[in-house]
């Protein structure tokens, strides 16, 4: 019998991240991610022009929440991020950095919007590889913090978030005057994620400067619900609506690091085996499944299981 | 739902004139203006008048390609006609039309090949129109057995159940909504389904022509139609297709949704 292949009308939009001196910026290379023409790994259907990419987490202070299963992979790198950054990039060959400017939110050191833009400076400076920014999460502040960041990365083409429908103006306005890329998000809700992102193009922003989340769930914590909303998002991508066919991001190593089984140590019962690998297994896991969803960037914490998704990446490549 | 702009055809007036002035503006004007408009195809017919319909249909291909690389539907009964505009399109183009004659099936299906052209399928024979779903099913499936032999793929195959003006021919369009659903199980994939929309209003009175086409698109998108020649032009029938889409759920809801359509 024959195989039937599915022809989609539309494609997802390539998004490019990163600029190189030649562009504007100052990194090695850009890096392009979506631009997919079918079901991601679904053989046959899809061209997969650009393969998902690896972003890693770091922080602009010590992740204190962290556990030590966890910290140990990185030692004294974790008190400086330009360290912490680099480490990630030569030793565990991170794709992207996802920094983290926890530091700035009101209940932790408050640090000013100034200082998280030289962070933001000393980086790029420290690494030549694309740059993911993200505030602390506390929407006010990050207004204050992103604008401050997007200028002075001005050029770069990183890509700076969050934006949600309640705040999305003041973002919009920084990314587009810096020339980055955006993450809108909508916590589940296919529906509200197709609505921001109208409104964001609304101001005149481009949509292949966008890219989707849907929010993450770690595995066993919702991921089924954030899986089966982003294969909805590509279906519909696919099918022509301009508004869903973004690249798509998932936060992986923040969901999984959070739950009790990464976070507990060896006091618990021998059946959960070694904390050593346990968060790594469950970060693994959780990022693989998210790449059959079509996630395009996984933002990722332990090196083992960076190493290991980008095993899978591979081989569910091949043609 | 794929919009096919009817505008330029040499039935209208302004067209006409154009085409006997080789005015390119007014032609090119409605190339953009319908493009401008959401449309995803542009009708192409060199209208009944004309005495060199091969050299009208080329100047008119070749006007519209200078302001827009949109997919042209060529629109004629005569071949020579047909090949000269696909010929000349730089976009996938549409046969409009082919009936279910075998020998008009053959030569047609052969030129879809030769230029990878999509093709409207009226359910219509020698013998005319037929009066019930059945009969144009019946067409349909010829059509669709026609386009297999010749290795089309189905996904280029519209099926045009052939809409009759209600004022003269009230009983066909619940037989052309019947046979737009059952269409579906012709094959799997399935063909898409089409309709020539104005032609539904066509003789009533003038200010019930545009009520008459958006009343009748809606309920052919509930029966699950996939495409329409229509005038993209008129906003309200446009909204009145994008909203039974969404009715339907072939477009995702969002608050905004006329102007995430209108952002294809």
């Amino acid at each position: 019998m024959d195989r039937v292949i599915e022809k989609w009308q539309d494609k997802v939009s390539e998004v490019v991240l990163g600029a190189t001196k030649a562009e504007g910026g100052s990194r090695d290379k850009a890096i392009k991610i979506g631009g997919g023409t079918g079901v991601y790994f679904l053989q046959g259907e899809d061209a997969c022009p650009n393969l998902p990419v690896i972003a890693m987490e770091v922080w602009d202070m010590v992740p204190e929440s962290w556990p030590e299963s966890l910290k140990a992979n990185f030692n004294d790198a974790l008190k400086d991020p330009v360290e912490w950054a680099g480490m990630c990039v030569d030793k565990f060959s991170a794709d992207l950095i996802c920094l983290r400017l926890a530091s700035t939110h009101p209940d932790s050191k408050d640090t000013s919007p100034e200082d998280a833009a030289k962070t933001v400076e000393k980086v790029l400076k420290a690494v030549k590889v694309p740059l993911v920014v993200i505030g602390s999460l506390a929407r006010e502040k990050d207004n204050d913090v992103i604008v401050h960041c997007t200028e002075a990365a001005k050029g770069e083409n990183c890509l700076f978030g969050i934006a949600v429908q309640d705040n999305y103006k003041t973002l919009t306005a920084a990314c587009l005057s810096g020339r980055h890329c955006i993450i809108s998000e909508a916590p589940i809700d296919i529906n509200i994620a197709k609505q921001l992102n109208i409104l964001i193009c609304d101001m005149q922003f481009p949509s292949d400067k966008i890219i989707i989340h849907h929010a993450t769930g770690a595995l066993g914590y919702g991921l089924e619900y954030t899986y089966s909303i982003m294969e909805r998002t590509r279906l519909a991508g696919l099918s022509g609506d301009r508004m869903l066919s973004m690249p798509m991001i998932n936060f992986v190593g923040q969901e999984v690091w959070r739950t009790k089984e990464a976070k507990t140590g060896d006091e618990v019962s021998k059946d959960w085996g070694s904390a050593k690998d346990r968060g790594a297994l469950l970060e693994m896991a959780t990022a693989v499944a998210y790449i059959n969803a079509g996630a395009d960037i996984l933002v990722m914490n332990h090196p083992k299981a960076v190493e290991e998704t980008r095993k899978v990446i591979k081989e569910l490549c091949i043609k | 739902m794929f919009i096919i702009g009817e505008r330029i055809n040499g039935m209208f007036k302004d067209v006409k004139v154009a085409i006997e002035k080789k005015d390119k503006s007014v032609i090119q004007g409605l190339a953009k203006k319908q493009v401008e408009c959401s449309a995803n195809a542009l009708d192409v017919n060199v209208g009944p008048a004309s005495d060199k319909p091969k050299e009208v249909m080329e100047w008119l291909v070749k006007t519209i390609a200078e302001v827009t690389d949109i997919p042209l539907a060529i629109d004629t009964t005569k071949e020579d006609v047909m090949e000269a505009g696909l010929a000349l399109c730089k976009s996938k183009p549409i046969i409009n039309s082919v009936n279910a004659n075998q020998d008009k099936m053959d030569s047609l299906f052969a030129l879809a090949k030769k230029y990878n052209a999509s093709i409207i399928g009226l359910t219509m024979d020698k013998s005319g129109i037929p009066k019930d779903a059945e009969r144009r099913l019946e067409l349909a499936m010829k059509i669709v057995a026609s386009c297999l032999e010749h290795g089309i793929d189905l996904q280029d195959l519209y099926i045009d159940a052939v809409i009759l003006p209600v004022n003269v021919a009230q009983p066909h369009a619940k037989e052309v909504l019947k046979t737009i659903r059952d269409s579906k199980m012709l094959s799997d994939p399935p063909p898409k389904t089409i309709l020539g929309l104005s032609n539904v209003s066509q003789g009533s009175l003038p200010q019930y022509k545009a009520l008459i086409n958006r009343t009748f698109l809606t309920m052919a998108i509930g029966a699950g139609l996939d495409a329409a020649i229509l005038d993209v032009t008129d906003n309200d029938l446009v909204d009145a297709g994008i909203t039974s889409e969404l009715l339907m759920e072939k477009q995702l809801y969002c608050d905004s949704y006329l102007a995430a359509y209108r952002k294809k």
